[in-house]
């Protein structure tokens, strides 16, 4: 036998171990459903890139960097991440389309962090219906936990019931004798926050709340809400409104010199759209809560997980405005899809899928405020469920105290 | 521009002598060959293609509608998603609120939507031309807020909107949901596009373009042109809010934001890319809406809009006159070829 001939042999015989090996662990482990193979996993997306929503695109771009950093590191358990993302315009009918053609026509294994709360609802029933995961729906609802009823939908950032839960959890602890003024917007986010507040109040509910102002999106002015708000001498004021309302609110309240304690709802944070037109000084000490690091704070320049999401959007984001907390979010939601992946090994069915994501163990996202962490079991659908008090001082936002959870209420 | 460019497609065209009906629609083979290929479309393709040809048929009811009110009478619409809304909202309301049969609701939102419509029509009177595309326009931007309202939200589901039972195919018929619902929406299409070509060359048909060609002249021959006016509203609002009560039920669901400003423009584009008052041309106008913006997706996703309106220029700058200008080239290749 020759040194040739030897050699070959030994290569066979090491080929067929190794084959042998392998499929013996594909016996034992691996499963599939439709969407993943030993190569490769395909997530669907769907985003308002165009259309009035089309801000939120971002968070859709972010992803898609984030799944090519992934796959750049070699992917997720040697599977690269195939993510497909399609607009829907923010137009329900479009979402419904599209989410059919990443089910049909693409056959992705699941949906993930579609965003908005009509459009995702128009196919609740569609993907649960057909059993794929409907993950991380990033919208602000509490209706996304629900798995009783909809087992396949899961939500990620905190709702709106839950926020309004830790602001008035804020105000029993600070304020125990507060008289609480309520300005909210006559809809599904307002009542959202208004269910919230009641699930700590309670009982006490009317000795605590002093007045209840709502308003409607077609009303040119709520001056004379906020006016009425501060006749009924509350010291603490809750202001539901959205951006433009917020800060009228604001507006109102400095000029006629009322100055309770006053909390704005997560929605309306921004600088540029309602702490400025409102006035930086009239929107002084106003307090509100958030869960996202703010990039272009300096307060996180020696941050490990800050510094890992510069790094990233340095490398694959290039040129993108970071500190629009879109990117943040993307970065999170999409760290929390990775986790989620990771845990579920080989078997990528969808039934494991939701199994693993509803068993997030304290994980912590890199962009997430420390402290905020995600937990998740088969009877809680809600990943985030904690928040960090901030106010606003000198032209921005600083946050205080520790985190603070919504408590388990019903 | 859009309102120019469709004006100009009106004033170029023909006038209402006897051939008018004829340039309206196809010859019977053509539309034969069409329907046949409707027909058969569903058999080769996935369950979500078969949606998505649903659409177009819905929307191309939608822009039928307007052909007939804009093709037909000469006036503009922007609003004709305020319609579609209706018919969108009444079917849902009634399927999920009253029990009832959801083929039985399009007569209802048909009839609900045409007296909006006509009602409308009654002020639109004293507009024209630009102003009337105003103050429609003016209806299209109010709806979405209107659905919201408080007071109606009981019915309406507010935001979140209502979601719709899909239909199964009735008698045990061994056809998906998907399928099944193209055929009904089909047998409906085929049977509003037969009756528009028939109202487009009767009397009343006649009527409609002889006040889109020349007002006074129409009235000088004795014809009602409010009355007329005012109908021509109706029948096309009552057409859209058809075409709304089937999309209700192929999306099974109705938000306010399903019926944006965007939904109106769609369709006025649906119909100038069709070919304005060449009732065929709806389908080639909805297919347009459906698919274009897809394929503009796939180009770029960050610039989406704008790849969409560079194909939109390029049809315009191509084809002015719409998917009508290419059935009549075709028609002059195959006449040469057959001379």
């Amino acid at each position: 036998m020759s040194v040739r001939q030897r050699l070959r042999i030994a290569v066979l015989v090491a080929a067929a171990v190794a084959v042998a090996a392998a499929s013996g662990s594909a016996l034992a482990r691996k499963a599939y459903d439709t969407g993943a193979t030993d190569t490769e996993i395909r997530i669907g997306n769907i985003m308002p890139y165009s259309g009035p929503a089309s801000a939120y695109g971002v968070i859709g771009k972010t992803e898609a960097a984030y799944f090519r950093m992934i796959n750049d590191k070699g992917g997720i358990n040697g599977r690269k991440i195939n993510f497909i993302s399609y607009d829907d315009g923010y137009s329900p009918p479009k979402t419904v389309e599209q989410a059919r053609k990443l089910v049909e026509s693409d056959e992705v294994l699941l949906i993930f962090n579609a965003l908005g709360t009509a459009t995702q609802t128009a196919v609740q029933k569609y993907l649960n219906g057909r059993n794929v995961p409907q993950l991380f729906v990033a919208s602000g609802a509490s209706k996304w936990n629900d798995p009783k009823q909809f087992p396949w939908t899961m939500g990620w950032q905190p709702s709106y019931r839950i926020e309004a839960r830790i602001f008035a959890t804020y105000i029993l602890k600070t304020r125990p004798d507060a008289r609480v003024a309520l300005f909210y917007a006559n809809d599904d986010f307002g009542k959202d926050y208004v269910n919230g507040l009641k699930d700590i109040f309670g009982d006490r509910w009317p000795k605590i709340v002093a007045a209840e102002e709502s308003y409607e999106n077609s009303e040119p002015s709520i001056d004379s809400h906020i006016v009425k708000l501060k006749d009924s001498g509350a010291d603490v004021l809750v202001n539901i409104s959205t951006p433009k309302f917020a800060a009228q609110a604001i507006k109102k309240a400095a000029e006629i010199g009322w100055k309770p304690m006053h909390l704005l709802t997560n929605v309306s944070i921004s600088i540029g759209a309602v702490m400025k037109p409102a006035g930086l000084e009239a929107s002084e000490g106003v307090l509100s809560a958030g869960y996202l690091k703010d990039a272009s704070d300096p307060q996180w320049a020696d941050d490990e997980g800050m510094k890992a999401f510069m790094a990233f959007a340095d490398k694959y984001m290039p040129g993108a405005n970071i500190s629009d907390t879109h990117l943040a979010y993307g970065f999170a939601a999409s760290q929390t899809m990775e986790q989620v992946l990771r845990q579920c090994g080989d078997d990528l069915t969808r039934a494991n899928i939701m199994k693993q994501a509803a068993r997030l163990n304290d994980f912590a996202p890199s962009t997430l405020m420390p402290g905020i962490k995600i937990n998740t079991s088969a009877a809680d659908f809600a990943p985030i469920e904690q928040l960090r008090m901030m106010q606003f001082k000198n032209g921005r936002w600083v946050f205080f105290g520790d985190t603070l959870a919504a408590g388990a209420i019903d | 521009m859009m309102v120019d460019a469709s004006r100009k497609a009106i004033s170029d065209a023909p006038p209402s002598d006897a051939d008018a009906a004829r340039t309206m629609r196809l010859g019977t083979g053509t539309s034969l060959v069409i329907l046949l290929l409707l027909l058969v479309a569903p058999l080769l393709v996935k369950n979500f293609i078969v949606f998505q040809l649903t659409t177009v048929l819905i929307y191309g009811i939608a822009i039928l509608a307007l052909n007939i009110l804009t093709g037909g009478s000469g006036q503009f619409s922007l609003g004709q998603s305020a319609f579609y809304a209706l018919g969108a909202y009444t079917s849902a309301i009634l399927i999920e609120h009253a029990g009832v049969n959801y083929a039985l609701t399009l007569p209802i939102s048909g009839i609900v939507c045409f007296a909006a419509g006509f009602l409308f029509g009654l002020p639109a009177l004293r507009l024209s031309g630009v102003y009337l595309a105003l103050a429609t326009f003016a209806l299209a931007v109010a709806t979405p807020q209107l659905l919201k309202l408080g007071a109606l939200e009981p019915w309406t589901g507010g935001v979140q909107g209502l979601v719709v039972d899909k239909p199964d195919a009735p008698f045990g018929l061994p056809v998906s949901q998907d399928a099944w619902l193209y055929y009904f929406t089909l047998a409906i299409a085929v049977a509003i596009y037969i009756a528009s070509v028939n109202l487009l060359s009767s009397r009343s048909g006649r009527a409609m373009m002889a006040i889109r060609d020349n007002e006074i002249a129409a009235s000088a021959m004795g014809i009602n042109v409010a009355l007329y006016k005012t109908l021509t509203f109706g029948v096309s609002a009552a057409i859209t809010g058809i075409a709304g009560g089937l999309g209700a039920i192929a999306v099974q669901f109705v938000a306010p934001d399903s019926f944006t400003i965007q939904l109106a423009i769609a369709l006025f584009l649906g119909m100038v890319v069709g070919g304005v008052g060449w009732l065929p041309g709806s389908l080639v106008g909805a297919a347009f809406i459906v698919f274009i913006p897809n394929v503009a997706e796939s180009i770029s996703k960050g610039l989406s809009g704008a790849v969409f309106g560079v194909l939109l220029l390029v049809v315009i700058f191509l084809v002015p006159d719409g998917a009508r200008q290419v059935a009549q080239a075709c028609r002059s290749v195959i006449g040469r070829r057959k001379g």
